[in-house]
């Protein structure tokens, strides 16, 4: 196939076309043929993908215009689809990742109405279409669309269950903290049309990147990338927008895995490795991007440390090495970053499904509390969850362990500080999944007699989904080996280097020593390790007890009390500002106007009527009175 | 002869009728009023017509003396018309009300 290139809009056509079935014959359709043709586009778009990505491989990028979007005087977006290496490897994710989630679906959803079933469907399908629009885009307009998609399907599908008001609160905190980063995003285009007249990336990229031709003062570049990181904190949960991931664990799990752990919160990620060139002609917004990352990091993964609830955990996790990303990003290693993009999709997406699967099996519950010993009961679920487990906490040859030690080092090389924290953070990280992995499937089942009786193993199309991201979990890091184990071993790095070739032309390369290299990946491994030994340790032992904790744990248990600092200082002054709004302007001043208006008439009617008496010599004498006031005006004044 | 005698006579004509429409309920006697105002007009009209043409008219040409003096030959026919809807009014006004009184004419509200 030659000529894929030519028909890559058919990538995210067939997904729409998806949609479209099943969104229009929801009331018609039954569960299997919605679940199959929901599965088969998205297969559909996976093997388009792979032939695309065989083509940009070879060398063949690709620019596609279709029509003009936006013609309005010197002002022209086109409906352009870019095809290179970074959105290639993006399609392959988003669809082999999305085909597994819509496999594992149609069985975890088996229990819904076939009614909700094929609007489940409709709503993933729209958001594979809004995902691959975003990847896929040629400027910043297409990608604005996209963006705003995945927000909605995101919103639609955390509130699947809308039945449940805390769920569709969820949903709402979701889209309206989206929406403060959106604003960011927005503001950012602005401020590319405003300069530059233009958003189109080559465009933009190419100016910008020449300092003979660079309209943009360094004010200018650094209050773009700023707000379009802003854009990326709302999208990719960084603070101080993250709040709204762990509530968005409302959704059913395999929604959690596909768009808040595998793709779309690494939108933000895309995005900036995108505008990888902005970012490294503005230092400051570099600084501000990596010491968000790594604080987010920090903050999640020691919230993870204390959560009960299996998904929870999991949505933390993801926060946290979302920060990783962005640190990685911060300190110019984008290359690593969209390296741990790959790696996280894969292993997180298994440890969401995983964790569905438990909660498949525990029917419904999600308290780890009322979990244990599951390994006698669940084979396979155990043996991909474990794997993903020693994925995330960065054990080699996992394929955690290359794409954060590439991140690692690499902050390593900007500041040490950094690169200590990291190592905090990935110690904590190995910590709380094994903890989620201990008290989940070892020592004693804790829950009811009737969910011992009810534990089984998930069926073929849970599990097989399960064995291929497992896979991937732990081969998938071997597409980046780094140079001290073998020379030419980091072939991602080769792939993406068209990508970030004018940024790696700008940043000086940092040559480590072998052994700093060894020393560092050392250190982080021995860290990890211990903090993984000493978790399996305690809790496969952990009993149910009821005493309060308190002092710091207390605090991470309630998640540093940042939802409640929010709405003491946001939420609740809103909500007064809003009170007073209605009360007294709305109620008394706009209700009082208009109402006021209808009772000045209608008083000013009672009293007028008594003029109209009907008493012919009264009219007449008006009539006369009036004359000589109008002749008296004439003649005198 | 001076226009101010004109212009006098036919100011109290008018006043005269106004009064009379204003104080008087018989509906004749103020159709009656009514045409006194009008004719107090007329006569303003011709006076003023007659003391142009001795001022400036009569350098222009003879065709034109006449004009105002005709127009109130007009305004006399569209009087007439009006006096027969007027009085038509006043017979159905009688008939209605076995009276002439206009104020009675209240009575129509219901």
């Amino acid at each position: 196939m030659n000529n894929v290139l030519q028909i890559v809009w058919l990538i995210p056509v067939l997904p729409l076309i998806g949609f479209l079935i099943n969104g229009a014959g929801r009331n018609v359709l039954s569960k299997g043929i919605s679940g199959f043709i929901g599965s088969a586009v998205v297969l559909g778009s996976f093997l388009l993908s792979v032939f695309v990505f065989m083509q940009v491989k070879s060398g063949n990028t690709h620019v596609a215009h279709y029509f003009n979007f936006i013609n309005v005087d010197m002002l022209k977006i086109g409906f352009d689809f870019k095809i290179d290496q970074l959105s290639s490897l993006f399609l392959l994710i988003i669809t082999g990742v999305g085909f597994l989630i819509h496999v594992y679906s149609t069985s975890y959803m088996h229990e819904e109405p076939s009614k909700d079933f094929a609007k489940y469907f409709a709503y993933l399908n729209l958001f594979v279409f809004s995902m691959l629009l975003l990847v896929m885009g040629a400027n910043y307009v297409i990608m604005f669309i996209g963006w705003e998609g995945v927000g909605l399907c995101s919103y639609l599908l955390i509130g699947y269950w809308f039945k449940n008001n805390d769920y569709t609160n969820a949903a709402k905190k979701a889209f309206i903290m989206n929406r403060i980063g959106d604003l960011g995003f927005l503001l950012a285009v602005f401020w590319l049309i405003a300069k530059l007249g233009t958003v189109d990336y080559q465009s933009v990229f190419d100016v910008v990147a020449n300092p003979k031709t660079n309209p943009l003062t360094a004010f200018d570049i650094t209050g773009i990338t700023l707000l379009l990181f802003v854009g990326a904190t709302g999208k990719s949960a960084q603070i101080p927008l993250y709040t709204w991931l762990p509530d968005a664990m409302a959704g059913p799990t395999p929604v959690s895995a596909l768009i808040h752990a595998a793709t779309m919160v690494t939108a933000g990620i895309y995005m900036i490795a995108r505008s990888n060139i902005l970012y490294t002609m503005a230092p400051h917004t570099q600084h501000v991007v990596a010491v968000i990352g790594l604080a987010t990091g920090v903050l999640a993964a020691t919230i993870a440390l204390k959560q009960n609830d299996i998904k929870k955990v999991l949505a933390y996790s993801t926060v946290s090495q979302l920060g990783y990303m962005f640190l990685g990003l911060g300190v110019g290693a984008y290359t690593g970053a969209v390296f741990h993009v790959m790696t996280h999709a894969f292993f997180k997406a298994l440890l969401f499904l995983g964790a569905g699967s438990v909660i498949h099996a525990m029917g419904g519950e999600q308290d780890m509390r009322n979990m244990g010993g599951l390994n006698k009961h669940m084979r396979t679920t155990h043996m991909t969850f474990l794997l993903g487990c020693l994925a995330i906490a960065g054990m080699p040859p996992f394929s955690g362990f290359f794409s954060k030690d590439e991140i690692l080092a690499s902050a390593y090389a900007k500041n040490p500080v950094l690169w200590g924290i990291g190592v905090i953070t990935a110690m904590m990280t190995a910590f709380y999944m094994f903890r989620l992995y201990a008290m989940t499937f070892k020592g004693q089942f804790r829950g009811t007699h009737e969910q011992e009786h009810h534990l089984h193993e998930s069926p073929a199309a849970i599990t097989i989904p399960l064995i291929v991201l497992a896979i991937l979990a732990v081969a998938g890091g071997w597409v980046g080996i780094p140079e001290v184990f073998m020379h030419g071993g980091h072939k991602l790095e080769a792939f993406l280097e068209p990508v970030f070739a004018s940024s790696n032309a700008i940043t000086a390369k940092h040559e480590m020593s072998h052994s700093t290299e060894y020393m560092l990946m050392g250190v982080s491994v021995a860290g990890a390790l211990v903090a993984l030994l000493y978790a399996l340790n305690v809790f496969s032992k952990y009993q149910k007890s009821e005493k309060e904790s308190t002092g710091i744990s207390k605090i991470l248990e309630n998640k540093w009390y940042v939802d409640e600092l929010y709405n003491a200082i946001i939420v609740n002054p809103i909500k007064a500002i809003s009170a007073f709004l209605n009360n007294i302007v709305e109620r008394k001043l706009i209700d009082g106007l208009v109402n006021g208006t209808g009772k000045v008439v209608n008083y000013g009617s009672r009293q007028l009527r008594w003029l109209q008496s009907g008493q012919v010599g009264a009219y007449v004498l008006l009539m006369v009175i009036g004359i000589l006031l109008l002749f008296i005006i004439q003649l005198f004044l | 002869m001076d226009i101010k005698a004109y212009i006098a006579l036919s100011l109290t004509l008018f006043t005269l009728g106004i009064i009379g429409v204003l104080v008087r309920r018989n509906a004749i006697i103020i159709f009656m009023c009514i045409e006194l105002m009008l004719n107090a007009v007329n006569l303003l009209l011709v006076a003023f017509s007659k003391m142009h043409e001795a001022s400036t008219a009569a350098k222009l040409s003879p065709t034109f003396a006449g004009d105002a003096q005709i127009l109130v030959f007009f305004i006399m026919v569209v009087a007439a018309a009006e006096v027969s809807v007027g009085l038509a009014i006043i017979v159905m006004l009688y008939r209605n009300t076995h009276s002439v009184d206009v104020n009675f004419l209240n009575r129509l509200k219901n």
